[in-house]
């Protein structure tokens, strides 16, 4: 048993906490996630640059031959950083999907893109009346000569507005539910029948309510198989449940961080807040809650690769573990930090917010307990 | 024991379920109880001006002030009936926050000057308690009051002032003598807002709402006529103020209107296709909630009679605060659950308040952040647990 990175892991997080420290600083942050764009391109280039991109892509197609433990690095920092940027829904999500199921002409046409920073992808899967069901899709793909004609509604597709493609799970047959009769394309944001309305998120994030009526998506587009995608969704999900779940550790461990820092300066009845036991102990149990969140995260990153039963009941785990450790210690943080912490102008409320749309992102914490439930 | 209402108590009920059906027509649309941010300040007098013409804006007072002489049967009568109507509240800083001070502590010059002007909503009142250094220790405040012939000269700062860019005064609690035990150096005053030297800056909270502001004060000259009570004796009237804010804390009529909604959207949400309330996991948590704020309801009532037979609320009203603001952040955690995915978009950032996903999905996980100031505001609840420990269990 082993549990320590690599030295290329560990340059690898060295390098982008020293991007992020010296270059993604909240007050600029602040600034640009409110500009129209939403965010600062120049951060996608040196991304591609300093090879973070690529660094979990294969290197047949042009990847640094990681895997889900560089993602899980990249991520961890972002959550650190607030991070904006797609990465998640372009390479683990986009990547994902393409490595493991993209026909050779796909994996050829695009990771090698995916990895220099030159396409930004989104996930368009979630839809208003389906919750987290993944097979839950009134999105239909019907086969029409050497193409799939898109209709339906997708809500809530974050990074959508910064996208170029957006990879799409449709019915391609069966009953609304069923788990089979489903596919995954990836189509061209500008393809005629495509309509976007774009706004910003609680977390800052950017997302678009997504239709397609009509869109003609070329067959070369359909990812893995016909009809029988969702265990393909299942595995690139899973895959972006233990991302975010490193993303929601590093955005914990900065708000245990500042909250503890916080509590030694901070004076009431003449000594630090840090010095009343009460306070100790929720730190204290902050604290716990972040090495928890840590561990399981490390366990669903390890077992990503395992059949997908036991795969499943990992992601849930974490998942689980993640939504609840992510509401006590965003609570926690600011109740401690106290007004000042409900401002937007301290981090402390930011993170926050994004810790708790993390609990929301591919199922809550009672849809990941039914699932595990259900797996055992 | 009863719990049954008498023929006058239900006649009373129907007489203010007919003023609110003929409210609901006159007031501006849109401003039911669900806090919808950045209002005007018309907006927020519209509802406050209604009750005043009808004699009903001040359930508080004595009668002989301006007060409706309701007994506590009506009062909890008029509560259930404008929380179930989702009518707006009133403001509480003039009504149930100072003017209370005013009536008990205050001379018969100052009952005359501000009691009306609270009533009528002329005058817009905010809270000068918190100060950047001061929040749960508030006795150690520092913003200086000297004396200098007829006035007081004030310098210093407050923060977390609730809607202060709309005050015409503010109460403030200010140091007289910075030599003594903190608590005996305190002063109550009365400033008018538009006095020269105050300067407020907004501060922008979670949801992006102005909703709190610093108030800075730079040599103002205030009147001592303007002082409540005693110089140095502030402390006393700052406490006494202190209870009367916790015993309208624990919002139970108002709780009960939020959960019957998160029941209704929680009925319009779907999972696998039935609806969400349907849903095993949830429906505990929906039960568990509504049984937490029964036994709230219920420690209120208790509250209540006692204060029916003449003793006022003492320490234990903490309770109320403790239960009432984790009741209330519970109902907007499982709202926020509840919406699913339209949890994440931001319509304020949008500039109309345009909804994204379904109407009812507006604004909750807003709402979500915005009451986590609840356990943190009018003493935090690790305060209101120190008071139970020290002043009820004798720890």
């Amino acid at each position: 048993m082993d549990f320590s990175y690599t030295e290329e892991q560990t340059l690898l997080r060295n390098s982008v906490a020293k991007y992020l420290a010296d270059n993604y600083k909240f007050e600029t942050w602040r600034k640009f996630t409110r500009s129209e764009a939403g965010r600062d391109p120049n951060h996608w280039k040196q991304f591609a640059e300093l090879g973070l991109l690529a660094a979990a892509l294969p290197e047949e197609h042009g990847g640094l031959g990681g895997g889900v433990v560089e993602s899980s690095v990249i991520m961890e920092e972002f959550g650190r950083a607030l991070v904006v940027e797609p990465y998640l829904p372009t390479v683990v999500i986009g990547g994902g999907f393409l490595k493991h199921g993209g026909s050779d002409a796909l994996k050829e046409e695009w990771l090698a893109k995916i990895g220099a920073g030159e396409s930004i992808l989104a996930f368009a899967f979630a839809e208003p009346k389906g919750r987290y069901n993944l097979a839950d899709l009134t999105t239909t793909a019907k086969k029409q000569g050497g193409s799939y004609i898109l209709n339906g509604q997708k809500a809530v597709v974050i990074g959508a507005p910064w996208a170029d493609h957006l990879i799409v799970t449709a019915r391609t047959s069966g009953g609304q539910r069923d788990k089979n009769g489903i596919s995954v394309f990836i189509v061209d944001k500008k393809a005629k029948g495509v309509a976007t309305r774009d706004y910003p998120t609680v977390d800052s994030l950017r997302a678009s309510e997504v239709t397609f009526e009509n869109v003609e998506v070329p067959a070369a587009n359909l990812i893995g198989t016909a009809d029988n995608g969702l265990p393909l969704i299942e595995q690139v999900v899973d895959e972006a449940i233990a991302a975010v779940c490193a993303e929601a550790t590093g955005a914990m461990k900065v708000l245990v961080d500042t909250t503890v820092e916080y509590s030694k300066t901070r004076k009431q009845f003449g000594v630090p807040i840090g010095k009343f036991q009460v306070l100790q102990h929720r730190m204290v149990d902050m604290f716990v809650q972040y090495e928890q969140s840590v561990s399981i995260t490390l366990m669903v990153t390890l077992k990503l690769a395992e059949e997908a039963a036991e795969r499943a009941k990992a992601a849930s785990a974490a998942k689980v573990t993640i939504g609840k450790a992510g509401r006590f210690v965003g609570q926690q943080a600011v109740q401690i930090h106290g007004g000042i912490g409900m401002t937007d102008e301290l981090n402390v409320g930011h993170y926050f917010k994004r810790l708790t749309l993390i609990d929301t992102l591919f199922g809550n914490t009672d849809h990941h307990l039914k699932r595990y439930a259900a797996l055992s | 024991m009863d719990l049954t209402f008498s023929p006058e108590e239900e006649a009373f009920r129907q007489e203010v379920r007919a003023f609110i059906a003929d409210a609901k027509t006159k007031l501006p649309k849109g401003i039911g109880a669900a806090e919808s941010a950045d209002r005007s300040k018309e907006d927020y007098l519209a509802w406050h001006k209604l009750l005043y013409r009808k004699g009903w804006v001040a359930p508080l007072w004595p009668k002989q002030y301006g007060g409706t002489g309701w007994n506590v049967t009506q009062r909890y009568i008029f509560n259930e009936e404008t929380a179930a109507a989702d009518m707006p509240t009133t403001l509480p800083f003039g009504l149930n926050m100072v003017a209370p001070v005013i009536f008990t502590y205050g001379n018969e010059e100052q009952k005359k000057k501000y009691l009306p002007r609270i009533l009528s909503g002329e005058d817009w009142w905010c809270q000068g308690y918190s100060e950047p250094g001061s929040g749960s220790d508030l006795a150690s405040l520092r913003t200086r009051a000297v004396r200098e012939g007829d006035h007081y000269i004030v310098n210093g700062q407050k923060t977390w002032t609730t809607l202060a860019q709309f005050a015409d005064m503010i109460f403030c609690l200010v140091r007289t003598d910075p030599n003594v035990k903190q608590q005996e150096g305190i002063t109550f005053l009365l400033i008018d807002m538009k006095t020269p030297g105050i300067t407020v800056k907004p501060i922008i909270v979670l949801d992006g709402a102005h909703e709190v502001n610093e108030v800075f004060f730079d040599n103002v000259k205030v009147p001592v006529a303007n002082r409540v009570g005693d110089e140095n004796k502030g402390w006393t009237y700052a406490k006494f103020l202190l209870v009367n804010e916790r015993s309208g804390i624990a919002g139970v009529a108002r709780s009960k209107k939020a959960v019957e909604r998160l029941k209704e959207i929680a009925g319009a949400e779907t999972l696998d296709g039935s609806p969400l309330i349907g849903d095993e996991d949830f429906a505990r948590k929906v039960a568990d909630l509504e049984i937490d704020l029964a036994a709230l309801e219920f420690t209120e009532l208790r509250t209540l009679a006692q204060e029916a037979r003449g003793q006022m609320a003492g320490p234990e009203s903490s309770i109320l605060k403790i239960r009432g603001t984790e009741i209330q952040q519970r109902i907007t955690e499982l709202t926020v659950e509840a919406i699913g995915y339209f949890a994440y978009p931001n319509e304020r950032a949008l500039g109309h308040n345009d909804n994204v996903g379904p109407d009812y999905a507006l604004g909750q996980a807003g709402h979500y952040f915005n009451m986590r100031k609840t356990s943190i505001y009018g003493g935090s609840n690790e305060i209101q647990r120190n008071i139970i420990a020290k002043a009820v269990l004798g720890l």
